[in-house]
């Protein structure tokens, strides 16, 4: 190590280990220090490599800063500030120090510069991230949790498999982009391990999974983290990879599609962070300058508006005790301020003009378009609608107007939430619509310098044309997106049948065979050995004789008999002894003759 | 007047709020349809330069989203709550 360099996520992960040593007292103003030095800190970095520490035949690199890295680094500290806020009133204090290692991880992984160090931290993001989820509490979070972990060291042995397989090809382990013209297997099993985290379909199911089940606020965290430091990892080893356009596309349209039959909320939103992390993907895959730039803002623009909707629901979800569409309704003479917030939200995802999506999400499509990928730009058009159909529209009108599913205590509880959380909403509300009016914030710190404008009368035209359609679709089908009590299936469906089918089939099987064994071997076996050889002769002269005995039962009980008397006694007649022995010697003397 | 008494407001004027929404997406063909105001250069297809191809576009991508997932749904991906419960 050069000279005394804090690693950003040392400062969350010291906070984390002295947060049980402070005083009730102090504990709220220190919970919101720790995030707000890490931000300091994450701001004040010049770019440059940082923290080289040599290790066996390698050097690990814990802090190289630049463009790409100090964009996602920024965001996620700001969101660190914003989590924390709204969970400023979480009992646990456990929840805290979880949520404070999920997000060095995460920080930890964008600054890494070589894959050792990187793999480090996205597994710490994995173990530390389950918590959120198991802290709910509930037996279904629990089950949930123990998949999401399952699936996540899956992941995490690809990734390394591929890292191991990568080096042996490799002069040093920087973390740099792969080879994309010709990947070899190593960088395959990198990709899937990073497309897991990014939650592709088919590795995603974890995710609506696990964060359906999170506590209210740490749902806020999982949104923001797992999947935009896989973003962050595609875009910086597989920018340009082709293969990756198509699955973005297929993923924006997943999530939407999904999101059409989903009940709870929450899962609802999780489904569309696989549809806006398909935007990400396919910039990834498009590759161009305007594309990663695009990946970038959309990225950051996802964390602030996904966060706030999660903020939204999960304050539903705190206040109620409910996140399904058919126990809610009718909120908003009880919750209008959260009605407000999550509709701004709605409105951001949903790129409207003067909300962050709308600059964000049009510069990747905007590179569909300039380098012809027409259908997966019209497509990305399609899903847009898609977005809107349901987390600007969906959403918000069947928790907080539609039909009043509320049972009497979900209305008597119902309230906006405290200070907190109203405060972590409306700082993030107001972001998202700064970030929409005032483009240069955002596109200032982007990776490539950027001249891009989405303010032209036609993307404004096209745009309202299309997402005011999609709300005429929207009233007009009302009664078909009614929320019914029902779950859809989903690809966790091969793990989860797949482990019971696994269970019984273990279960028959293995035990069956042992049962079988210990029928034949132990108890059938010895006994009729025994039976054998208490006379063995006779047995052995009524096996040769039995196909030869013709006539009625009580002929071959007779034969029966006599064979056993003449074993007995030993008493056989001279001349059948004399034929066996003369039979003996000739086949003797024929094999002694033929070989 | 408080957030609730708005929302209330506007609420019990549901029926201007729908004459008002449609004369907006009116207004939007229409405007879509004059070269002065959108400058259809930055159109990245031959069929956007029809007036109003991205109204048709978002109405029929709902359309579809719609039904194919109801379609997709019903095919055997929607299940009972307690599905995975025994």
């Amino acid at each position: 190590m050069t000279d005394l360099w804090i690693h950003p996520a040392l400062i969350l992960l010291l906070g984390a280990a002295l947060l049980p040593l402070i005083p009730e007292r102090v504990r709220p103003g220190y919970l919101l220090l720790v995030p707000i030095l890490v931000f300091a800190r994450v701001h004040t970095m010049a770019p440059g490599t940082y923290g080289e520490v040599p290790f066996l035949s390698w050097t690990l690199t814990f802090g190289r800063v630049d463009a790409l890295a100090s964009v996602f680094g920024y965001i996620m500290a700001l969101m660190a500030i914003i989590g924390t806020l709204y969970a400023l009133k979480v009992k646990k204090k456990g929840e805290f120090a979880a949520a404070w290692v999920y997000v060095a991880g995460s920080l930890g992984a964008i600054y890494a510069g070589d894959l050792i160090t990187l793999f480090v931290f996205w597994e710490m993001m994995a173990f530390s991230s389950v918590f959120l989820i198991w802290f709910r509490g509930r037996k279904e979070s629990l089950e949930a949790g123990f998949r999401y972990l399952l699936v996540h060291a899956a992941g995490g042995v690809s990734l390394l498999a591929g890292i191991l397989l990568y080096s042996r090809g490799a002069e040093n382990l920087a973390f740099v982009g792969f080879n994309v013209q010709s990947p070899g297997l190593g960088e395959w099993l990198i990709l899937i391990g990073f497309m897991l985290n990014a939650a592709v379909p088919p590795l995603h199911a974890w995710l609506p999974d696990g964060y359906g089940e999170a506590t209210f606020s740490g749902a806020v965290f999982l949104c923001a983290f797992t999947t935009k430091t896989a973003v962050y990892a595609l875009a910086r080893g597989f920018a340009g990879l082709e293969i990756l356009i198509w699955l973005g596309v297929i993923m924006a349209l997943y999530g939407v599609v999904y999101a059409v039959l989903e009940n709870d909320s929450r899962r609802l939103l999780a489904y569309h962070i696989i549809s806006q992390v398909g935007y990400m993907v396919a910039g990834v895959g498009i590759g161009t300058q305007l594309a990663i730039n695009g990946v970038c803002a959309h990225a950051f623009a996802h964390i602030l508006y996904k966060g706030l909707l999660f903020m939204g629901c999960g304050a539903v979800l705190h206040m109620t005790g409910q996140s399904k569409f058919t126990e809610l309704g009718g909120l908003y003479r009880k919750m209008p301020w959260t009605f407000v917030f999550t509709l701004i939200g709605g409105l951001s995802i949903s790129a409207f003009p003067l909300f962050s999506g709308f600059v964000s999400k049009a510069m990747t499509v905007q590179a569909g378009f300039d380098e012809h990928m027409l259908w997966a730009a019209f497509l990305l058009m399609l899903a847009s609608a898609g977005t809107f159909l349901h987390t600007g529209l969906k959403v918000p009108y069947f928790i907080w107007f539609g039909k009043n599913n509320c049972k009497p205590e979900t209305w008597e509880r119902a309230a906006d939430p405290p200070w907190n959380m109203n405060a972590a909403m409306a700082i993030t509300a107001a972001l998202c619509i700064f970030i929409g009016v005032y483009t240069p914030y955002l596109y200032d710190m982007l990776p490539y310098p950027t001249d891009y404008n989405p303010y032209t009368s036609y993307h404004l035209s096209e745009t309202m044309q299309l997402l005011l359609f999609t709300m005429l679709g929207f009233f007009l089908l009302l009664k078909k997106l009614e929320p019914k009590a029902a779950i859809a299936v989903d690809t966790d469906w091969f793990y989860r049948r797949g482990g019971q089918f696994f269970y019984r089939a273990a279960d028959k099987g293995l035990n069956g065979l042992n049962q079988t064994g210990d029928k034949l071997a132990m108890r059938r076996l010895p006994s009729s050995l025994t039976r054998f050889f208490a006379k063995p002769g006779a047995h052995l002269q009524w096996l040769l004789l039995r196909p030869f005995v013709r006539g009625g039962e009580g002929e071959i009980a007779q034969v029966r008999e006599s064979i056993d008397r003449r074993s007995r006694h030993g008493s056989y007649p001279v001349g059948t002894s004399v034929l066996l022995s003369v039979l003996f010697l000739s086949l003797m003397s024929l094999l002694f003759f033929l070989f | 007047m408080n957030l609730v008494q708005m929302l209330e407001a506007l609420n019990q004027r549901w029926k201007l709020l729908v004459r008002l929404f449609l004369l907006v997406l009116a207004l939007l063909v229409v405007i879509d349809a004059i070269p002065a105001l959108v400058d259809k250069e930055k159109a990245h297809t031959a069929m956007e330069l029809l007036p109003g191809f991205w109204s048709v576009y978002g109405f029929i991508s709902c359309v579809l989203i719609v039904y194919v997932s109801k379609w997709f749904g019903d095919i055997g991906i929607m299940r009972r709550e307690d599905f995975y419960d025994d």
